[in-house]
């Protein structure tokens, strides 16, 4: 693969002439739309988005400022054959990850298979020493993952990054099937369509699954940071869609090892919680005591298995950017299978010869902090100016171990509907996969989209939209 | 239900019902202003009725001092700073439901915040003339909401709270403004049967909706009496304070609990007091009295609710109750 290549593979066009098969029914359709069609119904989609609430919360404005992640009307096209591939590599992937967590916090078999190096595991702030020893249900630690993932050629697929903490989105995915099948009901006629309606009782199942041994009717909650948290919507929504408690930490309490919420009938016991709130804050009585969105005595109470978290705790220890180079070495080690996703190739800036080839190479690649999320303190190298690259050396080297860079993708682009008109941008991909006693996602996921031209970058805190993705049945 | 549910469905319905009342009262006024009878005498006189009314004056004249209409309007209408006005009231019960949002329905959701969005909009641009247009919209909305909250909500405890909220804020709503506009009116006894009785009188009535109503049962000149009597006693009227207190006393029973059993005990008294009452013994100790202490227990019985249900209890002397677990299964099955 050339990785400085300027031509984009697109998912629509071959050429100028030629439509790849799985958008032509849909391009056909477009073209016969009288002209300022999809600009009305763009305008429709964002009222329906403002009126619903779909919003998120924008950290650093005023309180209870809410933007609209912007949704683009032009659908992002899998065939059923991409999709299978797609999703086995993708259960492959998640499968060893939650192998990998359970083995670093028991045997370590995989330090001691000189795998992975104990530093990387052991000495990594996100490793949790609590949770050394303790055994989960279905011994699944990232109950719920989001695996990004790119696409540089027909066949080509990457992952980009693993997320194992709290991915969100899902609700963006869902939203924008609603929404698109009110605004075109014609193209899902005319179209065989894999639903995506059912992830909240996939969701639901898996988190039934995950309850402590013995409790055969779990009671199951939804925990969030509160409604000004950037993702409340989301918790809403998967707490109405499930039919479950949404709670607060303030609703929450521990007694005697077990966790209860308090309700209009007095308190109740709570046996497993799907927590939107950061290891950090869960409890602080272990993390940090300033938090006063956590439970005091909740990692107590889990440790002994009374409670079942989603995710687990700990589990950033492996969607680290830098573990994230040893997945395919785990995939290979706990399941004796070839990797059937690539990694982006990656340097790790702690080794003397990377650091070298990489403070040379800098305009030509992608530098991220090892531990950063959310398109923030990133250098697209490309894109970036002299004194921006320059900047950014400077930061590489007062800690060169907390960064690693990758060669700048030539990521995929998909029709988009831009002020100009319908105009390629590129995409990356989100599968939400979930984990009970079997590993579960339903077709798609969540297709983000960079909005300015040429950009690389599709984080919504980014200015990146989101698109309906279809999976069409074969 | 998690305590801080029933604490943000009880204080969104609440809210959207204060609106509601505050939009009814200073509709009113308008109309009033209008009348060439100005039989209150000055503007201010006119106008401190919806201050008084709504508990706003000292808020009010710290602010702006003698009552005027445009401000007064302004005031309770569309001022953040007011904790009470109908602005405020609107942002708080869209809080109130954001915070609860797994817990309404989508459809009350939507009727709330569209709601919001549009108030911001109107207020942007609000011109004095253009507020007897605004009130009606904000009756419009509430009704809409509440017909959407009977149309779509799950018939349980929900319901109840959001009941307990809307009926405990009317009930005390129709006892003040009786008590201002009756003291007001009273001074004018003099007056009784005369055209300037009949629209002042015809005003209040109106403000709850109860003029036709009135027209309806009693076919008669409006006398204080059967004022009095059809806002406090006729549980068919829906604004009176009997009709609110069935409904509390009914989402109490409803609720249940073993929490509850001092807001039911004094929910269910002030029920008997309206069902077996009469006008002529509210008459006798004097209708301001009679609202006065009316108020009071309104005040205690929230405190009541407040305790029973709403908030967080950080020891465990509330175990969990078989009943409480059972009904927790049902939901989860």
């Amino acid at each position: 693969m050339n990785m400085k290549a300027k031509n984009y593979f697109d998912e629509m066009r071959i050429d100028n002439e030629t439509i790849r098969d799985i958008y032509e029914r849909y391009q056909h359709w477009q073209n016969q739309l009288p002209s300022g069609a999809l600009e009305r119904k763009s305008a429709e989609a964002e009222l329906l988005f403002r009126r619903l609430g779909i919003t998120f919360a924008v950290y650093g404005e005023s309180t209870g400022s809410e933007r609209l992640i912007p949704f683009d009307v032009v659908p992002r096209i899998f065939s059923a054959t991409e999709w299978n591939r797609l999703e086995r590599g993708i259960k492959q992937r998640v499968k060893a990850l939650n192998a990998f967590l359970h083995d670093i916090y028991h045997d370590q078999n995989i330090i001691k298979a000189g795998i992975i190096g104990k530093e990387q595991v052991l000495e990594n702030v996100l490793y949790c020493q609590k949770m050394q020893g303790v055994d989960l249900p279905n011994q699944v630690y990232a109950h719920i993952a989001g695996i990004d993932l790119v696409r540089v050629a027909e066949n080509d697929f990457y992952v980009l990054e693993d997320n194992l903490r709290t991915p969100s989105g899902v609700s963006y995915m869902l939203e924008n099937r609603k929404t698109m099948m009110r605004l075109f009901p014609e193209l899902f006629a005319s179209h065989a369509i894999e639903p995506v309606e059912h992830y909240p009782q996939m969701l639901f199942d898996t988190l039934r699954e995950s309850a402590p041994q013995g409790v055969s009717d779990p009671v199951i909650v939804v925990m969030t940071p509160g409604s000004y948290n950037s993702a409340y919507f989301e918790h809403a929504f998967l707490a109405s869609q499930m039919g479950v408690e949404l709670v607060e930490g303030q609703d929450l309490f521990v007694h005697d090892k077990k966790v209860y919420m308090h309700t209009t009938e007095g308190a109740q016991q709570v046996h497993v919680i799907y927590r939107r709130v950061d290891d950090d804050f869960l409890d602080p009585r272990v993390f940090r005591p300033d938090s006063t969105l956590g439970v005091p005595g909740l990692i107590d109470a889990y440790c002994h298995g009374n409670v079942s978290l989603a995710n687990g705790v700990g589990t950033g220890v492996a969607d680290d950017k830098s573990t994230y180079l040893f997945v395919p070495d785990m995939i290979k080690f706990y399941l004796g299978e070839k990797p059937l996703l690539s990694n982006v190739p990656t340097w790790r800036l702690s080794i003397k010869d990377d650091l070298k080839y990489v403070l040379e190479h800098l305009p030509e690649l992608v530098v991220k902090e090892v531990q950063g999320s959310g398109g923030y303190g990133m250098l697209v190298g490309p894109t970036s100016s002299k004194a921006e690259i320059e900047a950014y050396k400077q930061r590489i080297l007062s800690d060169p171990a907390n960064f690693i860079a990758q060669p700048t993708l030539a990521l995929s682009t998909c029709p988009t509907l831009v002020e100009s008109g319908v105009a390629p941008r590129h995409v990356d991909l989100r599968p939400f996969v979930l984990s009970g006693k079997e590993i579960r996602l339903v077709p798609g996921g969540l297709t983000r989209v960079a909005l300015s031209e040429g950009s690389l970058i599709v984080n919504s805190s980014q200015g990146g939209g989101t698109k309906d993705t279809w999976v069409l049945e074969n | 239900m998690l305590s801080r549910t029933a604490e943000n469905l009880f204080w969104m319905a609440r809210h959207i019902e204060r609106a509601e009342n505050t939009a009814r009262v200073l509709d009113v006024a308008h109309r009033t202003s209008l009348l060439p009878l100005d039989i209150e005498g000055t503007e201010a006189y006119l106008w401190y009725a919806p201050l008084n009314i709504t508990g706003c004056a000292a808020g009010y004249e710290r602010k702006y001092g003698l009552a005027k209409a445009e401000t007064v309007t302004y005031y309770l209408a569309l001022d953040p700073d007011n904790p009470s006005s109908i602005y405020t009231c609107l942002k708080i019960a869209r809080e109130n439901a954001r915070a609860v949002r797994s817990a309404i329905t989508s459809e009350m959701w939507e009727v709330i915040n569209a709601t919001w969005l549009e108030l911001n909009r109107v207020s942007e641009q609000m011109e004095y003339e253009k507020f007897p247009d605004f009130f009606d919209w904000v009756k419009d909305r509430s009704h809409l909401f509440r017909g959407v909250t009977l149309g779509t909500i799950l018939k349980d405890i929900s319901l109840s709270f959001i009941k307990l909220g809307t009926f405990l804020e009317r009930a005390d709503n129709t006892a003040r403004i009786l008590d201002v506009k009756y003291h007001i009116l009273l001074t004018e006894a003099d007056n009784v049967g005369s055209a300037a009785d009949y629209y002042q009188w015809g005003s209040l009535l109106k403000s709850v909706s109860a003029f036709e109503a009135y027209r309806k049962i009693y076919r008669d000149v409006i006398s204080p009496l059967r004022v009095a009597e059809l806002l406090i006693l006729r549980d068919d009227m829906p604004r009176s304070l009997h009709a609110c207190m069935n409904e509390v006393e009914s989402a109490l029973i409803d609720i249940n609990g073993s929490a509850g059993r001092e807001a039911r005990r004094c929910a269910g008294e002030q029920h008997a007091a309206l069902h077996f009452g009469r006008i002529e013994d509210v008459f006798a100790q004097g209708l301001h009295e009679y609202l006065t202490d009316f108020l009071g227990h309104m005040d205690s019985l929230g405190k009541n609710i407040r305790d029973a249900y709403l908030s967080r209890r950080d020891n465990f002397d509330n175990l969990p109750t078989s009943r409480a677990v059972q009904s927790q299964q049902q939901i989860t099955t």
